[in-house]
This record gives C-alpha cells, structure tokens and sequence, in this order.
C-alpha cells in the first residue's frame, strides 16, 4: 500500500472512476460518499429491499449503470469507503467527514471532489406551496422511493431533464399534465449543429419527446410561467403560463421544475478553489486546468466542476485522479489522457449546445413580481430583495443576503442564489457579473450540535 | 491637479464606532467624511456575536456602556431603520465546579448598582425555575434584564444611511494608503490617488488601526483574532435573553442567543488567528467542534438543532484587552477609537456619541483615562 493519502468525495460516475485510476497506481484511496450505496444522482440506487431493477430503473442508461455500480462493488476490497458520510468542512489539509453524530478530520496529500450537481431552480409566484419538488427530487421520489410526487404532476422548466423526467413519470405510470418548456424550440434547431457532437444522446432526446407525445402528454415550448396556483393546507392546485400570446392554465397537484443543473461546488470553494464567472451559463464556476487540478492539491472530476452530464463525468473523473496521481509523483499513461481530453473536449461541445437549446430564463428571473418569494427558506420576496438594493445600498450578493436575508437559510442560496443574483443586477442595471458570488461557508450541509469529534 | 475633499472631521473606518461617530458629530453640525477601505460595517462590526451586554464590562466602563444603552433604545427613531434590537435580558452563568465565581458575581453586582446597572442574582433553582433549558451543571447566574442583543449586520450600516442623511459623505470602497499632517490639515490619499483633507482626524479603523496610528509615530500593536461564530436552524422563540458563561478558561467562554426569527447564534469558545492584510478570516472546524462541546454543557437541547452556517470576521486585540480611545499623545487634532478587543459592539453607539462630544467640545464626562494610547507607547 502507497504512503499517499488519496482521498476521494462522492461515489458517483466520476468518483468511481476516479477511485478506479487511483486504485490501480496502488493506493489504497478513502471514498466518502453521502449516499448509502454508491451511483451517485443519476444511477442513484433504491434501498437493497426494492425490487425494480437496472432496466426499469434507467431505461437507456441500464447498462451504464450496471458498470458503474459492479466497477464500484469491485473496488470495495481496495478502498476506504465510508458511506452515508458527509464532507461538512475542508481546513488546513483535512477533510472534516460526519457519520452518524461522530466527526473526524482526515488528512489527505491529494483531495479529489467529484461532489456532483443539484437543479437549477428559477423562482415562480407560488413556488413555495407544497408539491413543488425540484426534477432532481421528482426524480430521486421515482428512484429510491417508488413514488411519484402526485397524481397529476406537471413538469416545468427547460433542459434535457426536464423531459427525462417527464417520460421516466410516464412510464412508471404516473400522470403528467404537461411539460412547459420555457425555452422555444428555435433554439433548439439553432444549437442542432453542436448537440450533433453526441448523435447518440441526440436521438435519445428525440425518443423521449415522441413517447411523451405517443402518451398524450402536452408539450408546450417558449412559455413564460405566471404563477404556481396552491394554498398553505392543501398545496399546489395547477400551473398557469403564457403561451403564443394566449394565458394557458394546467390542473395538477404537483409541480416538478428545474433548468439544468449547477455544480455542487461548496467543498471546492471550502478547500479554496479559486472561481470565474462563466458568461455563457451565467453562472460562477470553480476554475481548473483541462485535467481537473484546482491548486492546493484539490482536483475536482464530474459535475461538480462543471456540468457536463453522467458519461462526461466518468472521463473527468478519471481525468482529476491521473492529474492527482501524476502530482504525487505516479506515472501517468499519457495515451490514455490524450483519450480522455478529446472525449471531455466532446461532450464539452454538447453541453454548449444544451446551454444554448435550453438557456436558463434570466429574463423571467429578473422580471419576477414584486410579491413573489425568492428566498423560500427565509421566505423573501423579490420586493424585499429589491428593497436591500434600492434602499440600502446593497451592491452585491454577500451584502443583499446580510441585509434581507436572501440565502441565509437552510439551503444556504443553492436554490435562490442564482436568482437572486440577477434580479440585484437588474436593480442595479449592472451585469450579473458585479454582483459577486456568494462565499460559501461551512458546513456543507447541516450538521447537529450534537455532533461530537471521535479521534481524540 | 487633483480637487481635494475637504471637511472638518475625515475618519478612516466605517465601522460601528466611526459611523455613529459621524452620526453624532453630523447632529453637532461638523461636516465629516467617513473613509472605508469595503462597504461599511462588514468587518468586525458586521460579524461579531451581537450583545447588546453591559454586565461583566469592567465597572470603570460602565458609563460609557449607559450612554450606548439608550442610543441603543433610542434606534429605531434616531436612525429611521430597524436594527432588530430586543432589550430582552442577558445571563451570566458559572459551572458547579468554579463556586468562587459566586462571590465574584455578588462583588460585581454591588459595584455595577452604584452605575445604575440592576443585576439579580440567582442560585441553582431559581435559575431553573427561569430558564428551564440551563444544563445540570450551571451552579449559579446573575440577571440583567436591561441587557439584550441587536443585529450587527444591520447596526453599523443604519447609522451609516442615518449620518448620510445628515449630511455625512460616507466613502465606501475607499483605501487610505498614506496620511500625514500638512500644516493645520491631515492630508488623506487613497489608494487611487484621491485626496482628502480635514483639521481633525479620527481612526476607527478596527484590526487595521494600529498601522494608520503608526503613521502618526504612535503604532500600536494589535493581534488579528477571529471569533467562532455559528448560526442553527430557526425554531420556534423560546430563549428571550442572551446568554454567556463566565470563567477564567477561554475554552468554555460559550455565548447564545435567539433571534426573533428562531435561530440561535452561538459564539465564543476558542478564537482562531485572522488575517487583516488579506482581509480574510476563517473558523477553524476544530473550534466549532469545542464550542459545540461547551454549548451543549450550558443548554443540553441545543444539541437537537441543526448548524446551518459558521462564521467569522477580523477583530483587533490590544495586550490589555481593553480599547484605545481618545486623543493622541502625539499629534494635536487626531483622535483614536480603535481595539476593543472583542467587546466593542454594545459601547459602539456610546462611543460614537462620546467621539463626537470630544471633537467637538474638547470635553467629555465620560472617563478615558483606561483607554489612553500612551499605555502602549510610552
């Protein structure tokens, strides 16, 4: 076994590649991983008593899947893996990983973060009635649960999810009222010649939108949502959008929405990853080399350094472990990295075109009512928001959170940040830019009082 | 040439203690201009625990935290915006296994009765009887039900909009690099070659003053130190009064507080080392960990509540512990109001007013003499 403390965060596609390279230089990595089994969100398993299985579960990506959990279930003997443990601090060369009420600092010489990505939430007036779910927690319902959201569930939102989503509900027979798309379809003809880059997931795109329509299911694209009707006790009763110039109103008792995803990137940001502003997505991302080397012996794989999708992340994963290796001193296949670049270069042209078919709808978000909430945690509402610029001053996202609370609860701004930050840029008539990035502070997630050390 | 910006007070810091000052000194009718290096009370002033606190303030600073006390009551009309200040109680509590700190608290009490600060003592019992959520191993408790807490993200900046108003030029994003005396004036420059001029100078610069004052042949050294702050989950407001631990071990020195929203601040325990040239500070897991620890000593069913974010900021420390303020030994017209090691937050507004007294008087009854810079550079 190598004297070098490799340790990896997150078992998903990337970081179960990454342990892969890893283990074959001859060291013996530490994988921390949240989840219980390891997949991470897109091939995320049900609880080892379900029954539904590889093909049922993920559909065209049943076989990709299977990989991915049998490579991982045959590291287990080369590997430190510590599930449903959760990374909530990263200080002066140590991870600081929690399970079960115990804490611990682990030192590591090389830290691989393969965190993974979480929706990309725009806010909607009524968003904060109950049966909204985000397409990433629509979906983990299906998956580990068994369970769909609702009985008539309607889809919002834009990006490939969106109808993934849709089409996995169809066919495990749940009813969807509809999918608005709030991206028209040009753009999707526009962004055609760079989706051709991955003609495989292309045509899969196209599936899913036949067996949505073979379902009956409406599909509209180009909508701009008005308001998420519901009440406190009973919840979400229906959708109402615009749509070709005509108010279109959809039934239903949940509401699964999403743009995209975002990198998960708060470890990184903890582990002091620098950060750039990424124009195209509007978004500010943690910076790397091509290979995945972020300084300070952090590299970061999958999406959580920059949402490329599922087969991408097992390339970037592998990427950031041969980086991580090579630094340590381990020789590298350079054959193999060649490989590895131009398949990242590849899917990085596909995901341009995805940005492009389905933009994230910063318009709507700056244009959101006064009355709607933005902040669902500290429930602040975009009058509020606007009030902290206008009134007090508040120049940028860091000072607009101290003064009216946007982003300070529980989610911290995962899901109201980007919004946030649009609508004080459209306050202040500045680009997105100027309004800074919110600095991430511990813990990655909530952790107890009670949690107490259990190495001293 | 360069227009310079002339008025008759320049502070440099935009902290509590130098916006209330150009607050004040606005209300006297001195034309003042406040120079920060950031946004106005994102620093110390921002980040600090949030006691509005008198009691366990040395005895000798007790008028000074008097005058802060009704500046404090007084905010919501004085500066037009809420700063969330709740006069709901403060406690101080000691273990079973430090009795002698009964004795000390009586000892205080008597003392702070002459200053007109009523502080109530309870044992055991009927401190649990008032404060049921007290661990078993708290012995005893003084009450003060004048204390209370505010929200310093808010205070600093309100007073800075309310001395706006009045008048003040509140410069943000503003780095002084160099001053010095010109004749009757300090000459002040930015960092981008703006000049500003002024008779009288006041540093409130906070962790960064000790270097400006230096400036001025009167350096004085301060330690960067950063608190261990962390904020739960709000529930449902149960705990009106802020509370703290007294003791001798920094260790144990745990503070909480609920706000009318329902999250507990915790604070206190093992402070960690900040750096004021970077302008960064950080907490260290390790010291969450001990807080953490402590905390559940003093009120057991924090441990059910959720952390949801840790924090910290740049405080600067003198050897003593205690602040300098007043004017400098050395340069007729500068004045100092910087190192309050921590404990700043209460006596802000206080110092503020009495700041502004001194300028523009020359006077105070407020007693100075604890916080004379020529303790450090004698």
């Amino acid at each position: 076994m190598g004297e070098h403390r490799v340790i990896i965060v997150g078992a998903g596609p990337a970081g179960v590649r990454a342990a892969q390279a890893v283990v074959r230089a001859g060291l013996r990595p530490i994988v921390i991983d949240e989840a219980a089994r390891a997949g991470g969100q897109i091939y995320r398993r049900p609880p080892e008593n379900f029954k539904r299985d590889h093909d049922a579960l993920y559909g065209t990506e049943a076989a990709r899947a299977r990989a991915i959990h049998e490579d991982f279930a045959a590291l287990l003997p080369h590997i430190d893996y510590r599930p449903e443990t959760l990374v909530w601090n990263v200080a002066e060369g140590h991870v600081w990983a929690a399970h079960e009420g115990e804490t611990q600092p682990l030192p590591y010489d090389a830290l691989i973060v393969c965190s993974g990505a979480s929706d990309r939430v725009a806010p909607i007036k009524g968003w904060q009635a109950a049966g909204c779910y985000s397409l990433g927690g629509a979906q983990i319902a299906l998956k580990a649960q068994g369970c769909a959201i609702g009985h008539r569930v309607i889809f919002l939102g834009s990006g490939p999810l969106l109808y993934l989503a849709a089409a996995q509900y169809v066919k495990a027979g749940a009813e969807v009222a509809a999918v608005l798309d709030t991206s028209p379809f040009w753009l999707r003809v526009k962004a055609a010649p760079k989706l051709a880059a991955m003609p495989g997931l292309l045509w899969q795109g196209v599936k899913l939108l036949r067996d949505l329509k073979r379902a009956g299911v409406p599909v509209l694209t180009g909508v701009t949502p008005i308001e998420i009707e519901g009440d406190p006790q009973t919840g979400v009763s229906g959708v109402t959008v615009r749509h070709k110039g005509a108010v279109k109103h959809f039934a239903g008792d949940a509401v699964a929405m999403g743009w995209h995803v975002k990198p998960e990137a708060q470890i990184a940001d903890l582990a002091r990853a620098t950060f750039a502003f990424d124009e195209a997505t509007r978004q500010w991302l943690p910076q790397t080399d091509a290979d995945g080397r972020a300084g300070n012996a952090l590299y970061l794989g999958g999406d959580g350094a920059r949402v490329l999708g599922a087969r991408s992340a097992e390339v970037t994963g592998e990427l950031a472990a041969m980086a991580a290796l090579a630094d340590l001193g381990l020789t590298m296949d350079a054959d193999r990295r060649r490989w590895l670049l131009a398949e990242k270069a590849n899917y990085a042209k596909f995901a341009k075109g995805l940005a492009q078919a389905f933009p994230w709808p910063h318009e709507l978000v700056a244009a959101i009512p006064d009355e709607a909430i933005v902040c669902r945690c500290e429930a602040v509402t975009a009058a509020t928001l606007r009030a902290s610029v206008n009134t007090a001053h508040a120049q940028e996202a860091n000072r607009a959170k101290a003064f009216s609370r946007v982003g300070m609860g529980r989610c911290q701004g995962r899901y109201c940040g980007h919004a946030s930050a649009e609508i004080i840029a459209a306050a202040r008539s500045v680009s997105l830019e100027k309004t800074g990035r919110l600095r991430g502070q511990a813990p990655v997630k909530p952790i107890p009082v009670a949690l107490k050390r259990n190495d001293l | 040439m360069t227009q310079i910006h002339q008025s008759d007070v320049a502070i440099i810091g935009g902290g509590l203690m130098g916006c209330s000052a150009a607050f004040f000194l606005r209300q006297r009718g001195m034309s003042v201009t406040v120079l920060e290096t950031d946004k106005v009370g994102r620093q110390a002033s921002g980040t600090n625990f949030g006691n509005v606190r008198r009691q366990g303030r040395p005895i000798f600073q007790l008028p000074l935290a008097n005058r802060a006390i009704r500046i404090w009551r007084d905010s919501p009309q004085l500066l037009g915006s809420d700063v969330e200040y709740l006069q709901s109680g403060h406690i101080r509590v000691c273990f079973r296994e430090r009795p002698e700190n009964i004795g000390k608290m009586e000892e205080y009490a008597a003392l702070a009765r002459e200053e007109g600060l009523d502080l109530e003592l309870l044992s055991a019992n009927a401190l649990r009887e008032k404060f049921p959520w007290l661990g078993p191993d708290v012995l005893a408790g003084s009450y003060s039900a004048t204390d209370g807490h505010a929200n310093p993200r808010l205070a600093a900046p309100a007073f800075a909009r309310a001395a706006a108003r009045l008048g003040a030029s509140i410069v943000e994003d503003t780095k002084i690099v160099h001053a010095e005396k010109v004749g009757e004036d300090f000459r002040l420059t930015a960092e981008d070659g703006r000049q500003f001029a002024a008779p009288i100078l006041l540093i409130t610069a906070g962790a960064w003053a000790g270097k400006i004052a230096g400036w001025f042949g009167e350096e004085i050294p301060l330690t960067p130190r950063a608190p261990t702050m962390s904020v739960t989950e709000p529930v449902p407001y149960a705990i009106a009064p802020a509370v703290g631990v007294m003791t001798p071990e920094e260790v144990e020195t745990v503070y909480f507080r609920q706000v009318a929203r329902g999250n507990i601040v915790l604070g206190g325990s093992t402070r960690a080392a900040s750096y004021p040239d970077d302008y960064r500070s950080y907490v260290l897991p390790q010291n969450t960990m001990t807080q953490f620890e402590h905390l559940r000593r003093l009120a057991p069913a924090l441990a059910n509540l959720q952390v949801i974010r840790v924090w910290s900021g740049i405080e600067g420390y003198t050897d003593d512990a205690l602040p300098i303020m007043g004017p400098s030994a050395k340069v007729s017209g500068l004045f100092h109001a910087f190192g309050f090691s921590g404990s700043g937050f209460q006596i802000g507004p206080g110092v503020g007013e009495t700041m502004a007294e001194l300028i523009a008087t020359g006077a105070t009854d407020i007693p100075l003499e604890h916080y004379a810079v020529t303790r450090f550079t004698k």
